[in-house]
């Protein structure tokens, strides 16, 4: 008996599926319109890609999906949850409440139940001062029935968790399990204002993400399916259904990443730089050892500065539906408006009225498409230009990306990729990947489970290798957590970052492990 | 005198980032301190140092520490309060107003946060023109001005009075205090007259930090290119135009120390600066020349935007625009160039002029 496996993946343009076999083998794939709910396009992809893989639907045993129905709470500002935000750290950070930095909308939205209380710790792990449990009781009969979220953000909690522990505790004692608490601990790094937005954007989204988890499994079920559902995170790897929704934010930018992951499967290939060309942009991010690289600046969601981990992208305006605009005098410009999704239809080789930069591919014979005699008529000199500005686009994107001179494998995926050329400055060889149209989706499909860990360590006290082992069995601990299997679990990542002007050798350490999904989930199932 | 509001804050803020010449503490956390306090106590009064009389006293507000710190552990806001009113105590007179002691990075925004909780006008004058890493590092200490009485004070009520036999002595004490207090205090020293002031500070710089942010912030909407008109506003030169290529970082006794190597493009094509900093950046160099080294200021600017790039945001493959800006004559003096020159950060070069080696390099 087979057991497979449904992977999509939900983009700006268009929802992608897969079906995959036991050995990860493509059976089946598509690709449709993403709609304005993002549901029906998930149930739509769903739907058909289970009709045309035909196989017996008891064996479709996993269901991962990557979703933007998260991104687009935060940045649309609705079906947000109501919540409270609750800072431990007073008397220290009142000179910066909570939301201070983030646009005027989402404060008004998520500012309504805003408490500043005393407690926190030091960067070395002292109390700043004992934590005000009588005022966290107070708040929480006061947010009874206000609120179905809080957020809780303790200074230097990376360091030490207790107080946003112990005011967990106090809330779920008063408030019961109906309300859902995010702690900051658990999403975020350093830097008190950007993990403090983060939590605070993931404890409103709480909701968004029940919606999605259970509409999803409600589709599957419609389909005669009883899969183990996961969702994918954006650092590519998976989480159970339990853990996405109580860390909803982890979903962000999950799409780029499964696209990464996928050119990763697809191309055998475990360092690279990927080129994932769409029909509006290209985003070319960084494979490390299978995973994409991170971003080490903060990091804007709807405006909001956090400074949770989110793959290092480079998003540049050229997609297959970019449109290019010749003046009489020779001059043009490339995008970045696109025609997006209706290039079917807008195209000129498809008999459209909008030249793009797919009819300039066709015009020049780099892509067969369409119909060519409609761009026939075209300048190809001046359109040999605009080509070689595209690819030069590209190129710079890619040079960005690097970590140093030398010239790296590039893997082209995404519909629109078929654009670019066999050779491309600084790429030691540019590979295509079968099945490259739908990478993202197979990325969801084949996703790991992880767990990471980030926190601060004093080496002075404990030593390094001490440390580095500690965080280790923790990282390890929260992918076991996460659902993977214990066994397969491997450290895929290491960071230790030596912090300025702190005494006692404070160093940051930031450790992530990764496995196969726990056999017990499959045994359970077959 | 002019008011201070949320726009002109941000502009500064901005040029506060460039001024510090890639350290100095993101002033991020600084501009949200003096935005809350601007909503919730209104504008800021900024004087001219003339404004200000010359028997007035005057006092810098500033942080002390790790600014990794302060990003997580936040003033609470009072401390600069309790510092300056201890000062006060101490000192037996009132306080007529504050200014940056420091108007490059967090540092610049410290003074309008506390101004505006106390209603103190803000002196438009500071006492580096940039940003530089240690307490006797400033144009006051050139003119034999003492940091202490000093005061330095914790988010929790503590506060130390110090007053010391010299700056190397405040140094050592503040900086043992602040890990105690948690590695990040605010400071009320180098409290001066206001005749003081217009001798030893640089005046008029946060109006040169509002017109930076402005000019950066309004070149598009111009159409203008943003870092020629920064040079112009700064009365600087393009030192290089490259693309970062290497990037080595390690932190030592408690700076981020480095190097960044940038690979020429367009008209420095072929070439290759080499950047050397220490919280700051401090040595600019190619292969055949020195293009401009400490006191003078060297700012990393994104290409396209213009917008200064700190020491911890190099990263490889940015397109930047390396600038060169003279410092303040102050700094150019055989005290000065002893106390923030080359030599006194370690590197085995005499001081020249960034006006100087830019010439040579033109006839060259």
């Amino acid at each position: 008996m087979g057991i497979y496996r449904v992977g999509i993946d939900v983009g700006g343009t268009h929802t992608d599926a897969v079906l995959l076999d036991e050995n990860n083998t493509v059976i089946a794939e598509t690709k449709s319109p993403t709609t304005e709910d993002v549901a029906t396009g998930i149930y739509n992809a769903m739907h058909k890609i289970i009709k045309d893989a035909n196989v017996p639907r008891d064996q479709i045993k996993y269901a991962m999906l990557g979703t933007t129905h998260c991104t687009n709470a935060i940045v649309e500002r609705k079906r947000l949850n109501k919540i409270a935000v609750v800072r431990i750290g007073a008397p220290a950070t009142l000179a910066v409440k909570p939301l201070i930095g983030v646009p005027k909308d989402l404060r008004e939205a998520l500012g309504k139940h805003v408490y500043l209380v005393r407690g926190g710790h030091e960067f070395d792990g002292r109390e700043i001062t004992a934590l005000d449990t009588d005022y966290l009781y107070k708040i929480a009969n006061e947010i009874k029935g206000k609120v179905d979220s809080i957020a809780i953000t303790s200074v230097f909690s990376p360091v030490s968790q207790t107080h946003e522990h112990k005011a967990s505790e106090i809330f779920t004692e008063v408030l019961g399990d109906q309300v859902s608490i995010s702690l900051s601990s658990e999403i975020g790094s350093v830097g008190l204002l950007e993990r403090e937005n983060a939590t605070i954007l993931n404890a409103s989204v709480v909701n968004v993400a029940k919606t999605a988890a259970d509409g999803f499994i409600k589709a599957l079920k419609s389909e005669g399916i009883e899969a183990n559902v996961f969702f994918g995170q954006n650092d590519g790897t998976l989480m159970s259904v339990d853990y996405a929704v109580k860390y909803p934010i982890f979903t962000v930018a999950c799409g780029p990443t499964n696209s990464l992951r996928g050119a990763s499967y697809l191309s055998n290939l475990s360092d690279a730089i990927v080129v994932d060309v769409g029909g509006t942009t290209s985003d070319v991010g960084v494979l490390v050892q299978s995973f994409p690289r991170e971003s080490s600046l903060a990091v804007e969601i709807g405006g909001a500065r956090t400074n949770f981990r989110m793959p290092d992208l480079i998003s540049i305006g050229l997609g297959g539906g970019t449109i290019v605009r010749i003046q009489e005098d020779g001059q043009f410009t490339i995008g970045p408006d696109s025609v997006g999704y209706r290039l079917p239809e807008k195209g000129l080789v498809f008999g459209g009225d909008t030249l793009t930069t797919t009819d300039v591919a066709v015009a020049l014979g780099k892509v067969k498409l369409g119909d060519a005699s409609k761009v026939a008529h075209l300048n190809k000199e001046i359109l040999n230009k605009v080509y070689d500005r595209m690819v030069e686009m590209v190129e710079e994107a890619i040079d960005k990306m690097k970590t140093s001179p030398a010239p790296v494998p590039v893997i082209l995926v995404g519909g629109g990729s078929i654009l670019l050329p066999d050779v491309l400055k600084g790429a030691s060889a540019v590979i295509r990947p079968e099945h490259s149209g739908v990478a993202n989706a197979i990325g969801s499909a084949i996703s790991q489970v992880s767990g990471q860990i980030e926190k601060i360590y004093v080496l002075d006290e404990i030593g390094r290798e001490q440390a580095l082992e500690s965080a280790k069995s923790q990282a390890m601990s929260e992918a076991i957590k996460a659902g993977a299997d214990p066994d397969s679990l491997v450290v895929v990542d290491i960071e230790d970052i030596p912090l300025a002007y702190l005494p006692g050798n404070a160093t940051r350490i930031r450790v992530k492990a990764a496995g196969e999904l726990a056999r017990s989930n499959k045994e359970q199932l077959a | 005198m002019r008011k201070i509001g949320v726009q002109e804050i941000e502009d500064i803020a901005v040029g506060a980032a460039l001024l510090g010449t890639g350290g100095g503490g993101d002033p991020y956390i600084g501009k949200l301190m003096a935005i809350q306090a601007i909503e919730e106590y209104g504008e800021i009064t900024l004087l001219d140092a003339d404004e200000v009389p010359d028997d007035a006293l005057v006092v810098p507000s500033s942080m002390m520490g790790a600014p990794t710190v302060m990003l997580e552990k936040a003033p609470s806001g009072e401390e600069a309060l309790v510092a300056f009113r201890n000062l006060e105590a101490y000192l037996g007179e009132k306080i007529y107003a504050t200014f940056p002691i420091e108007a490059g990075g967090v540092n610049s925004m410290l003074p309008f946060a506390l101004a505006a909780r106390l209603g103190l006008p803000v002196v438009d004058a500071d006492g580096m023109g940039r940003a530089f890493p240690e307490l006797q590092m400033v144009t006051f200490y050139l003119d034999g001005i003492p940091a202490t009485p000093a005061i330095l004070a914790d988010e929790k009520g503590n506060t130390v009075l110090l007053s010391t036999i010299d700056n190397v002595w405040t140094e050592r004490i503040a900086r043992a205090a602040t890990v105690q207090m948690g590695g990040s205090a605010m400071t009320a020293m180098y409290s001066m007259r206001g005749r003081n002031l217009k001798e030893s500070g640089i005046q008029n710089i946060l109006k040169l930090e509002e017109e930076i942010g402005r000019t950066i912030r309004l070149a598009k909407e111009n159409n203008v290119n943003p870092v020629r008109e920064v040079i112009k506003k700064v009365k600087g030169y393009q030192l290089f135009h490259g693309k970062v290529n290497d990037i080595n970082r390690k932190t030592e006794s408690g700076f981020a120390k480095g190097t960044a190597t940038f690979e020429g493009m367009q008209e420095n094509k072929g070439e290759t600066l080499t950047l050397r900093f220490q919280n700051e950046h401090l040595l600019a160099r190619t292969e055949q020349r020195l293009l401009c080294v400490t006191p003078d200021l060297i700012a990393v600017l994104d290409a396209e935007t213009g917008l200064p790039i700190t020491t911890e945001g190099i990263r490889y493959g940015a397109r930047c625009i390396v600038i060169g800006i003279p410092c303040h004559p102050k700094w150019r003096t055989e005290k000065g160039i002893a106390t923030v020159g080359p030599k006194y950060f370690g590197y085995h070069v005499d001081y020249v002029p960034v006006e100087k080696l830019v010439k040579e390099g033109v006839r060259s």
